[in-house]
């Protein structure tokens, strides 16, 4: 056979569709815009109806290839897919490869608001709508693909307060499919699955939102189903601290993290007997705005000191957010949390009116070195625990972005 | 003669980790990316047939194939897809394909059946592509059909092919091989007597029907 001509190995990005119109208009208004348009979008929509311009978000675009994933220090948009696959039983390291290659040029065309190859459905790729598409490997894809897993990968050690179901636990590879609306994400999501299946079946699927686009400043912290601001402690997007404290620095994950996913259930009908002063010492933190219960705002340091008139402390020994930052064990440690809300059906036959929770997503460097103790302390203590049980967990290697020539996790499994 | 069996889930195991496509394609989808392949023709050099930094060829005079891919198969055939340009000012013919990775490449269209359906058949002439424009081969639609491959297709390999035209102009290109339910068009091979095969040697390379 004539060896190709070395230009048919390069990527055609400017292929689109066959027209060359359906992606052109996504790829116009391209990552550089990104910032302005949510910008545009969040502020003007009560004051006076926004133009047309302002008001659209299906043209965002969030780059797919670099030096980290995206999908971690990126704006978390408002409807994120959490997908759990196993790898099937016959699947060896060339499989894997393989697979990986596919879905990388999958992420890569839909993240530009290009229909990926075969797409049966081409016109609802045109709208990225921010889309990112994030992949983590677990400890079965390093081992299948021959190579030496971290050494924290692994599940989370048991937990006291745990009541895991094996529906939503472990996972050879994970797929968080983002964008600011839930028709991308349910197309991107079935593209990319659409080429696993000859490599793996689905193990756990966990759908999660956040607020709409334009409905709160960009960047603002979410509100979880408990009414409680969520992620205030964050290292800030963009900035040198958050790079501490999420991005592996060495080894073939450096530019990579570690993700624990954990699905906690959320007992919102026990939450309605709380009060509201109760509610707020069960994390330390002023419901309304979010600020330490010791004064302030939202970002201000937290007064562990204060004590009240009769003498206890104005954050209570039991408050999450003191369990969480260790300020009674002379320990402090930090991780990036990206969570979505759940919120379904309640099970059949019982009185609740709904099944609620959260999918607590993290980000760290160093899993054993910050998550867990975290985690440690607060399944010792945190009177939250009282209205939150975790009924999944799992914990992936992210590895780092990939350039245009390259997919995804190569580096890695090389 | 061409009928097609249902995928065995037995013999989707060796297909993994057993035969392979030839080496050199292996060892090429390991290197090249994934992303369109916009291949240039062999023989139409001079004016501009030069690719962009893309490998995509703009407004200057070039023949590509851009989005190539072919659907994954066990055996017997299956099918090859793109979208092919012509910016030469010449008009072309496509008379024909072959590749390493089956016996034979056929030229089909795929027309009404009468009776609902869709049926391909083997398109007499070739395929016209006149100066400017663009010949869409997709499932459903024109196709180049692949008969007797060599080895499993398998989804994420790369499959090698070229494109002949009329003139004697060659185009090499790349594929994609991908996991793919449709193109499940019926077909009516010449002599045969209503023994049609769907053009996917298959459902899938790897059978989705073994969970159970």
């Amino acid at each position: 056979m004539t060896a190709p001509d070395s230009s048919a190995s390069r990527p055609g990005r400017r292929q689109l569709l066959r027209a060359g119109s359906l992606g052109a208009g996504a790829l116009g208004v391209g990552a550089a815009s990104i910032g302005l348009d949510r910008t545009l979008g969040g502020r003007g929509a009560a004051a006076a109806p926004p133009s047309a311009a302002s008001a659209l978000h299906g043209g965002e675009a969030v780059p797919f290839h670099g030096e980290h994933q995206a999908g971690i220090e990126t704006p978390a948009p408002a409807a994120a897919t959490f997908v759990g696959l196993d790898l099937r039983e016959e699947v060896d390291r060339e499989g894997v490869l393989r697979m990986l290659r596919l879905l990388t040029d999958d992420a890569a065309r839909l993240t530009r608001g290009e229909p990926p190859l075969a797409d049966t459905e081409p016109e609802m790729a045109t709208d990225p709508a921010a889309l990112t598409v994030t992949v983590g490997f677990g400890r079965g894809l390093m081992e299948r693909a021959e190579r030496a897993a971290p050494s924290w990968l692994d599940p989370l050690p048991a937990f006291g307060i745990d009541e895991l179901q094996d529906e939503f636990t472990g996972g050879d590879l994970m797929l968080q499919v983002a964008a600011e609306d839930p028709v991308t994400v349910s197309h991107a999501l079935r593209m990319l699955l659409k080429d696993a299946r000859a490599f793996t079946r689905v193990r756990w699927v966990q759908p999660g939102f956040r607020r709409s686009p334009g409905i709160v400043a960009p960047g603002a912290t979410m509100r979880n189903l408990f009414g409680q601001l969520d992620g205030s402690a964050n290292p800030e997007a963009g900035t040198p601290h958050f790079s501490h404290v999420v991005w592996i620095e060495e080894g073939p994950f450096a530019g990579g993290t570690s993700m624990v996913i954990r699905r906690i259930r959320m007992d919102l009908d026990g939450w309605d007997e709380v009060d509201r002063t109760a509610r707020e010492q069960s994390v330390g933190t002023r419901l309304d705005d979010g600020a330490p219960l010791s004064g302030g705002t939202e970002t201000s340091a937290a007064d562990f000191e204060q004590v009240s008139a009769n003498g206890f402390p104005v954050i209570g020994e039991f408050s999450h957010m003191r369990r969480a930052r260790g300020v009674d064990d002379g320990e402090h440690q930090e991780i990036f949390r990206r969570p979505y809300n759940y919120d379904l059906a309640p099970p059949p036959g019982g009185g609740a009116l709904s099944e609620s929770g959260q999918i607590f997503v993290s980000f760290q460097a160093d899993l054993l070195g910050q998550f867990l103790p975290i985690q440690q302390r607060l399944d010792t203590l945190d009177l939250l625990n009282q209205w939150t049980t975790p009924i999944g967990s799992a914990v992936f290697a992210i590895p780092p972005g990939c350039a245009e020539d390259e997919h995804i996790g190569e580096s890695v499994l090389r | 003669m061409f009928r097609t069996t249902p995928p065995n889930p037995a013999s989707a195991l060796p297909a993994l980790t057993g035969a392979r496509l030839p080496r050199r394609a292996a060892l090429a989808a390991l290197l090249l990316p994934l992303a369109a392949c916009a291949a240039e023709p062999t023989q139409d050099s001079g004016a501009g047939a030069d690719a962009d930094a893309d490998g995509v060829a703009a407004d200057d005079g070039a023949l590509t194939i851009a989005d190539a891919w072919v659907k994954a198969a066990e055996e017997h055939m299956t099918s090859a897809f793109g979208i092919l340009r012509n910016d030469t000012d010449t008009d072309l013919v496509l008379s024909g394909a072959r590749t390493d990775a089956s016996a034979q490449v056929e030229l089909h269209e795929t027309a009404s059946d009468g009776s609902g359906g869709m049926s391909m058949q083997e398109k007499e002439g070739g395929f016209p592509l006149p100066a400017g424009e663009e010949l869409v081969l997709e499932p459903g639609g024109n196709h180049l059909m692949l008969i007797d491959l060599a080895a499993p297709l398998l989804p994420g390999d790369e499959a090698e092919l070229i494109l002949e035209f009329a003139d004697g102009t060659e185009l090499p290109f790349t594929a994609t091989v991908k996991d793919f339910a449709g193109a499940q068009e019926h077909y009516e091979p010449e002599g045969s007597m209503g023994s049609g095969a769907s053009d996917g040697g298959g459902e899938h390379a790897t059978g989705h029907g073994d969970d159970e």
